[in-house]
């Protein structure tokens, strides 16, 4: 097929149109087709998207790609192939149910401004489901679920997309002589671009409430309500957006991390290790470094974390697991070694501090109050010792000196991996804090 | 050769990367988002695309939209969101869309435990959309495995152009391991068989029920259909009731006869054991540590892991199932998959289950004592 030549975009096997004599749906359906005619749209590169409605079931009529999706959701599919595809035109044909059912996609394309037009045949009623009112119907207006008038008030859709940022608005009736240019250049348009067509539903709204074309006409030439253009203020497309962020911003660096084993370790068995205390004391942190010291030493690790929704408040912890096999079961039942750093994290812990049986050791601040335990504990002034190297490396401070206390893996490996890991600022600091540790650990040996 | 220290959902990230993932859209929920952070990150540095939708159902719709024009698409939440995905997981079984969904899991109903792992949408994973026909989901245990499957997943999803899920939940995804993701083996990718024959193309093309259809892009050399409605190989809406049930039958098939080829699970079977542990998931590792013990005891028990969950791999369940007196099914929720397992022992196998939904793991300690296996 020529495209140049295409004097219809209708389908020939699919016509006549599915509507009801005399249905605004028709009218538009046809202008659409001409629009299609007037910009040589190519059918392979032009998506007609629509979903549930009468409207929805003009797509098949259509020559051109179409995708018939979930009532409300035509945008969502319609952005997503432009996303894919930027050199697509694609062309959502949705009524005013979809509208209502689907508004925060219709806000949200229009405020990205992805380039889609958007074609709303609005008749003010659901005309598939049995004329019920929708977001759009007139107040005082009868529909089968408004049967003592509409009380709501109707959406200015051209309104509301303005005020989204939709950077190309325009109000028609599909009686306009001029709708074909007007569907022609909101299709056209580069970016997002929306023609709210009102018309008639025959079969529900326009009997009901004694509802003509005159009327309708009326309305237009009564300047009550504004028709025409009501917007046409440029910006770059959504996905043209992108592409400059990602040009002028500097580039992302790797994330990714390599760990050479270049330490052995003394693990005989597997040991479960909990870091608890509070949020903002870099526990996490900590226990990462920590772990990934102890697979620069050939162990296996894994690392859970626990803390509240709330990630700047209440107890973290961090449970980190090391083995010289494969570890199972990730869970920590019963702590071989317990770090404490914090009030909170002592609270976290209560339960399970009190039932720690003889063989688990605690390294506890001094400042904390614990629950009575059979479990070996070691008093050490963390939080002292920490003031010189900064609260942040609190944690790596308390975990230097638990490793420098139990020589699981050389300490040089911890050292390596704050050096490798840390940004030189931070890093110099938590360099300071592991010796600190590693100082404190001499004074239990000593005791 | 090096190690790597790295959670679920950073592995699940990359794998769909390297699986030729072009594009991803997501909305913010935990245990999910680091996923959404990572591909927002990686993907548009990759070629690709990645967005923030303003709700899940953009989310999925985005993504069917971009799979139906050629992208590998990937979408992640949890079961808040999954609830949302449902009408439109309907629309991509009905569409023939290929897509991978992860589902994070965490402690449900509702809003639940942000923060806390269950594995409770293991069933509303099977029949999570109306009408009650087949998708593919795959369950890791593990941040290996999460990579690995998330791998298959777009391959199955290629293959059978259909919802793929990676059932996964906070305890996998969140929880970092040691890892070579280098010295993991892959299968060979798999991509979507296109049209090639010029002419009118059929987007539901399949002489017997089983075969899928070679499928035509959005956008591509021929003009394509799509339709959430019931409709016949063109993807032309039709009432007739033989062109439905033949859509139905394909649907039903392609995924059902393809059992063998979507098995995937790791045996450990003992000779003589008359208990066999089934397990899925990071539960599957409590069982890894309890049969450990339970054997050094001089015990003989079984394993059965599954990693593929939907379709039930119903010819290796039966075969393991052959021979043992008691099955213990161990899963963090009220019982969901043991319903499987139930349906496919003999008669007079006693299924036992172990299960919990108090946001803490299932213990080997729990599966020996409620197992009974001490």
């Amino acid at each position: 097929m020529s495209e140049a030549k295409a004097a219809s975009y209708l389908s020939t096997e699919t016509v006549p149109l599915p509507y009801c004599p005399g249905c605004g749906h028709t009218v538009i359906a046809s202008a659409i087709d001409k629009a299609l005619v007037k910009i040589k749209a190519d059918p392979r590169k032009t998506v007609i998207v629509t979903d549930i409605g009468c409207i929805g079931l003009a797509d098949r009529n259509f020559t051109t790609s179409a995708f018939h999706g979930l009532h409300g959701r035509s945008i969502t599919y319609a952005c997503g192939l432009k996303l894919a595809r930027p050199e697509l035109t694609v062309i959502t044909l949705m009524g005013d149910g979809a509208c209502g059912i689907g508004g925060t996609h219709l806000l949200n394309a229009a405020r990205r401004n992805i380039g889609i037009s958007l074609i709303v045949a609005n008749n003010f009623n659901y005309g598939m489901t049995g004329g019920q009112h929708s977001v759009t119907t007139p107040s005082a207006s009868l529909t089968s679920t408004t049967p003592f008038g509409n009380v709501e008030r109707p959406l200015d859709l051209c309104a509301t997309a303005i005020a989204a940022g939709a950077p190309w608005v325009y109000r028609a009736t599909a009686y306009d002589k001029d709708l074909p240019d007007a569907l022609a250049r909101a299709i056209s348009q580069p970016g997002f671009a929306m023609i709210d067509i009102w018309e008639l539903c025959v079969a529900y709204y326009s009997p009901r409430n004694d509802f003509k074309k005159a009327d309708l006409l009326d309305l237009m030439a009564g300047q009550t309500v504004r028709f025409g253009q009501l917007a046409d203020d440029p910006r770059p497309e959504y996905s043209e957006s992108c592409r400059r962020a990602q040009q002028t911003a500097p580039g992302a660096a790797s994330s990714r991390r390599e760990i050479e084993v270049r330490h052995s370790h003394r693990l005989e068995r597997q040991i479960g290790v909990v870091l608890a205390g509070r949020a903002g004391q870099k526990i996490r942190s900590a226990a990462a470094l920590f772990a990934q010291a102890a697979i620069a030493s050939g162990l296996h690790a894994t690392q859970k974390d626990d803390y509240p929704i709330t990630v700047m408040t209440g107890h973290s912890a961090s449970e980190v697991i090391l083995g010289p096999e494969r570890i199972d079961f990730t869970g920590i039942d019963v702590p071989d070694h317990v770090v404490l750093i914090a009030p909170e994290g002592v609270k976290q812990m209560r339960a399970r501090l009190a039932a720690l049986p003889e063989t688990s050791v605690v390294y506890a601040d001094f400042a904390l109050e614990l629950p009575a335990t059979r479990a070996r504990v070691h008093r050490l002034p963390f939080a002292e010792a920490a003031q010189k190297t900064g609260k942040t490396s609190l944690g790596v401070l308390a975990l230097s000196c638990f490793l420098e206390h139990q020589g699981m893996f050389p300490r040089a490996a911890l050292e390596e991996t704050l050096r490798d890991v840390l940004k030189p600022e931070v890093a110099a600091a938590s360099a300071q804090a592991a010796a600190a540790g590693a100082a404190l650990a001499d004074t239990i040996a000593a005791g | 050769m090096g190690y790597e220290f790295i959670e679920g959902n950073e592995a699940i990230a990359r794998a769909a990367l390297r699986a030729g993932c072009d594009f991803f859209a997501g909305y913010p929920i935990t245990p999910a988002s680091s996923i959404l952070h990572h591909m927002l990150e990686l993907l548009p540095q990759a070629g690709g695309t990645a967005i923030q939708a303003e709700d899940e159902i953009a989310s999925i719709g985005f993504c069917i939209g971009a799979a139906m024009a050629g992208r590998k698409a990937m979408t992640a939440t949890s079961g808040p969101g999954m609830s949302l995905y449902s009408e439109n997981i309907g629309l991509a079984i009905m569409g023939e869309t290929p897509l991978v969904i992860v589902n994070v899991q965490r402690q449900g109903p509702a809003t639940g435990s942000a923060t806390k792992g269950a594995e409770g949408d293991i069933q509303f994973t099977r029949w999570g959309t109306s009408g009650g026909l087949p998708i593919i989901a795959l369950s890791p245990a593990s941040v290996e495995e999460a990579y690995l499957l998330t791998w298959v997943a777009f391959n199955f999803a290629e293959r059978f152009r259909v919802p793929v899920f990676l059932l996964t939940s906070k305890e996998v995804s969140l929880t970092r391991e040691r890892v070579d993701l280098d010295a993991i083996e892959l299968p060979a990718r798999v991509e979507r068989a296109r049209v090639k024959a010029e002419g009118e193309y059929q987007p539901h093309a399949f002489r017997e029920a089983q075969d899928v259809p070679p499928i035509a892009d959005f956008g591509g050399e021929h003009v394509a259909r799509f339709t959430t409605s019931t409709h016949d190989q063109r993807a032309f809406l039709t009432s007739d009731p033989a062109a439905i049930q033949r859509m139905i039958d394909h649907y039903e098939t392609k995924i059902s006869a393809a059992e063998e080829e979507l098995t995937l699970l790791k045996r450990d079977f003992q000779e003589g054991a008359e208990d066999l542990c089934v397990s899925y998931g990071v539960t599957s590792r409590s069982v890894a540590a309890a049969l450990k013990e339970a054997r050094g005891r001089g015990r003989r028990v079984s394993s059965l892991v599954l990693q593929t969950l939907w379709p039930v791999p119903e010819a290796a369940l039966r075969a393991a199932l052959c021979g043992v007196r008691r099955v213990i099914v161990p899963e963090l929720n009220m019982g969901q998959y043991r319903r499987e397992i139930e349906r496919l022992a003999p008669p007079g196998v006693e299924v036992i289950g172990v299960n919990k939904m108090d946001t803490t793991l299932i213990s080997p300690r729990e599966i020996l004592e409620k197992g009974g296996l001490l």
